[in-house]
């Protein structure tokens, strides 16, 4: 599903993010990146996504190298993944229902349906009776979980999350880790960037990738 | 298809919204547009009303020829089998006696012609030529200005090759006065989606890494654009149309003092869906330099 083969990623000024790094993540598995804050997870995370490209090596996902994309086929590829960004980059001018809507609206659906399906997604998350809320006027939790709403909207094979339990209290931290178990067990394939060791003992991931500094342990 | 079709109708719609959404700035920016779009659209409508007034003026090419007042009835046969002979066109002789009689009959000029001591008005033709290409009457002209005994040539049209070359002129700094608002459409254009861009920057952001095409936030600027010049441009017609209304009344008395009818004719309704076309096209070229600019940090 996700091959890296000696992956790097060098930004402006010769700072290596990502360096040499190789994994395999296959269909249906919860893996998790850990590591200091500052190893790359986050990077590494945006380059699964392709939100960045690689500078060299290889990253194969569904099939497709992503080092070797044209710029205009992109987003299509990125539509494969649900992102939790670390600071949700949610929508504040406008609803809960709305900020969910987006995905939909990218894709081209009709309005209606669009609606159904960002309903459904808030009632996944356990926020359907806030459908008509702004997120500002939302706990911590609350908008975390309507930032995976919106992730998951779409469909997508793979969610993506970087950070999604960074600055929670223990409650919230743990209702956002059933729901992410929760689509693993119907065959989403989950790929979490933390610090946090928890989500190693709780989930016993299938696979756990450790960064340090950049490469792989 | 119906995700194309989904996306137009979204990004329309989206256009409609912003610029419902902020009121005061879109009254302001159709204000800048439409008073930019008034003055070329101002100057057309004269244009087009002095051409009109031109048409119906003109008439019938003719060149008035003048025999010397000494000429005789034999010297004037002459020139009638010249003319005869030219083939030049219909032509009507005007004796000198005939001319008097005309001018005894004009309004206060029969005292005048009374206390005249003689005759002093020559024998004339008066000629309407086949061919009323201005070359071939200026040609004509001088050849009969050649012929013996006569005393002056004169072509009707003069005037009408004076007056276009005015309207012309006209035209020429019409196309500039559009040229130069058209460029300040287009920044002012460029100016509102830049802000635009600006104030969406948090959406656009969102919507590129969950995989929104160029074209997805692209679409809605370039129809704000549009919907911005293309309504400018309509409210341009309807100045327009209002100075027409304004000055109508007016303008006709006028030409009633100096004895014609005229009346001033407004902006049609394909007048004004042209200059809402124009507005638009400059708005949504305004919206494609600015999008492509604006979008630039985005990458």
């Amino acid at each position: 599903m996700i091959v890296a083969s000696n992956l790097t990623k060098r930004y402006p000024g010769g700072y290596e993010a990502v360096r040499d790094v190789s994994f395999e993540i296959s269909a249906g598995q919860m893996a998790l990146i850990t590591g200091h804050s500052g190893a790359g997870k986050t990077t590494l995370v945006k380059l699964i996504a392709s939100i960045e490209r690689p500078t060299s090596g290889s990253l194969v996902v569904n099939g497709q190298n992503l080092a070797a994309l044209r710029r205009s086929a992109i987003p299509y590829v990125r539509r494969h993944f649900g992102m939790v960004f670390q600071d949700q980059k949610l929508l504040f001018d406008r609803s809960a229902l709305d900020n969910v809507m987006l995905p939909l609206e990218i894709a081209g659906l009709p309005r209606r349906e669009a609606v159904r399906r960002a309903q459904a997604a808030l009632d996944k998350v356990g926020l359907l009776a806030r459908e008509k809320a702004q997120p500002i006027a939302l706990s911590g939790g609350e908008q975390q979980r309507l930032a995976i709403a919106r992730a998951v909207v779409n469909r997508p094979t793979v969610l993506l999350a970087d950070e999604p339990t960074g600055n929670l209290d223990a409650e919230s931290a743990g209702e956002i880790l059933a729901i992410f178990s929760a689509f693993h067990q119907v065959g989403v394939t989950v790929v979490v960037a933390t610090h946090d060791q928890s989500w190693i003992e709780r989930h016993q991931p299938n696979n756990v990738l450790r960064l340090d500094h950049g490469s792989l342990r | 298809m119906s995700a194309w079709f989904s996306h137009h109708r979204a990004a329309l719609a989206s256009a409609f919204r912003r610029l419902w959404a902020t009121p005061l700035n879109t009254v302001l920016s159709l204000l800048v547009i439409g008073i930019a779009l008034t003055l070329p659209g101002a100057g057309y409508v004269l244009l087009d009303n002095l051409r009109d007034l031109g048409r119906n003026a003109s008439g019938v090419q003719q060149i008035s020829l003048f025999m010397n007042v000494e000429a005789s009835k034999k010297e004037v046969g002459e020139i009638e089998s010249r003319l005869k002979a030219a083939s030049a066109g219909k032509w009507q002789f005007v004796p000198k006696e005939e001319a008097l009689k005309r001018m005894q009959k004009s309004e206060g000029m029969a005292e005048i012609v009374a206390s005249l001591p003689r005759n002093p008005l020559p024998d004339a033709f008066i000629i309407e030529p086949n061919n009323t290409e201005p070359e071939a009457l200026e040609i004509m002209r001088k050849e009969i200005s050649g012929w013996p005994k006569v005393a002056h040539v004169q072509l009707d049209s003069a005037w009408v090759k004076r007056f276009d070359a005015f309207l012309k002129l006209g035209k020429l700094a019409l196309w500039m006065l559009a040229g130069i608002f058209g460029a300040g459409l287009v920044a002012v254009t460029f100016n509102t989606i830049r802000l635009q861009v600006m104030a969406q920057a948090a959406e656009i952001e969102v919507a590129r890494m969950i995989g929104a095409t160029d074209g997805f936030i692209r679409r809605p600027f370039y129809y704000y654009g549009a919907l911005q010049g293309g309504l400018g441009g309509l409210l341009a017609a309807g100045l327009v149309a209002g100075a027409v209304r304004l000055l109508g009344g007016p303008v006709s008395e006028l030409a009633s003092l100096y004895g014609g009818q005229f009346v001033l004719t407004g902006p049609r309704p394909f007048d004004a869906l042209v200059l809402a076309a124009v507005g638009a096209a400059l708005g949504w070229l305004g919206a494609q330099l600015s999008v492509s600019l604006s979008l630039r940090k985005f990458d």
